[in-house]
């Protein structure tokens, strides 16, 4: 995986994605930037391919495409008549937040790179990831990360109840 | 490598000025999501170009991703109850842990 396709190929992704991750942020319809937020997550997708993280890329496009936006959508359809475009959508302080994002981007933009040429540059490449990244992937899951995948899927657990106890109607 | 720590950096930004900015819960969580995207670039990125066992980076981002998963249920749950409660979703409404 080298060579100028993967910089082509690069560069789209993340036009894409740095394109729909504003229109997630500043469209005034919600239900729009849901949509956008879609496109953005599939792009992160796509990164994860070109990282060679093929099951991440998988369960990127299962668990955020698949489950979570839907939820928004789910979410945004159930209080349907908020997200008109009457709302404002946006509060006071869309320039302070403009500024503090541009801030903060400039900054670790600057850290980065200071530290790319100081550090990571000068690091020897190591050895290139397992074909078979998949495989291995498993093979930590249930040796070397028993325990946090356990504690994880009890924290689903603890959430899908919560979420329930939640939503539910109160019995009169 | 820069090229991948930079996009994170940008989408994170992006997230915290949706965060910043949004007054409808919904929004909010949206950009959420596109911050907890932005550090799961981070980590696979790290993974791929710095490695130092395996893929401990690639384990660390499903599990984020899971977390963010169980974020959002929870949090689109406590949504609709503000909206049944309140009839309005919008975060400057929301002030009943404010003095």
């Amino acid at each position: 995986m080298a060579g100028p396709q993967v910089g082509i190929v690069f560069w789209i992704i993340s036009f894409v994605m740095l394109i729909s991750a504003f229109m997630v942020v500043s469209l005034k319809n919600i239900f729009h930037s849901a949509l956008f937020l879609i496109l953005c997550l599939f792009s992160v997708a796509g990164i994860y391919v070109l990282l060679q993280a093929e099951f991440l890329a998988a369960a990127q496009v299962l668990i955020y495409v698949g489950a979570v936006a839907i939820l928004m959508i789910f979410a945004i359809m159930l209080t349907n008549k908020l997200a008109s475009k009457k709302i404002r959508q946006s509060n006071r302080n869309v320039l302070v937040g403009f500024f503090v994002s541009v801030i903060f981007c400039f900054i670790t933009l600057v850290l980065l790179v200071k530290t790319y040429v100081s550090v990571w540059s000068k690091l020897k490449p190591q050895a290139v990831l397992p074909e078979q990244n998949v495989l291995v992937f498993g093979k930590y899951l249930m040796t070397k990360f028993m325990l946090p995948f356990e504690v994880v899927s009890i924290l689903l657990l603890a959430a899908m109840i919560g979420a329930i106890v939640l939503a539910r109607k109160e019995r009169s | 490598m820069l090229a991948y720590l930079s996009l994170a950096a940008i989408l994170f930004s992006i997230g915290m000025f949706g965060v910043i900015t949004r007054r409808n819960v919904i929004g909010i969580m949206m950009s959420l999501e596109l911050m907890f995207n932005a550090v799961n670039i981070n980590f696979v990125a790290f993974n791929k170009f710095i490695v130092t066992d395996g893929l401990v980076g690639q384990i660390f981002s499903a599990f984020i991703i899971v977390v963010a998963a169980a974020e959002a249920v929870v949090g689109l749950a406590i949504v609709l109850l503000l909206y049944r409660n309140w009839q309005g979703i919008n975060s400057d409404q929301v002030n009943i842990m404010k003095w």
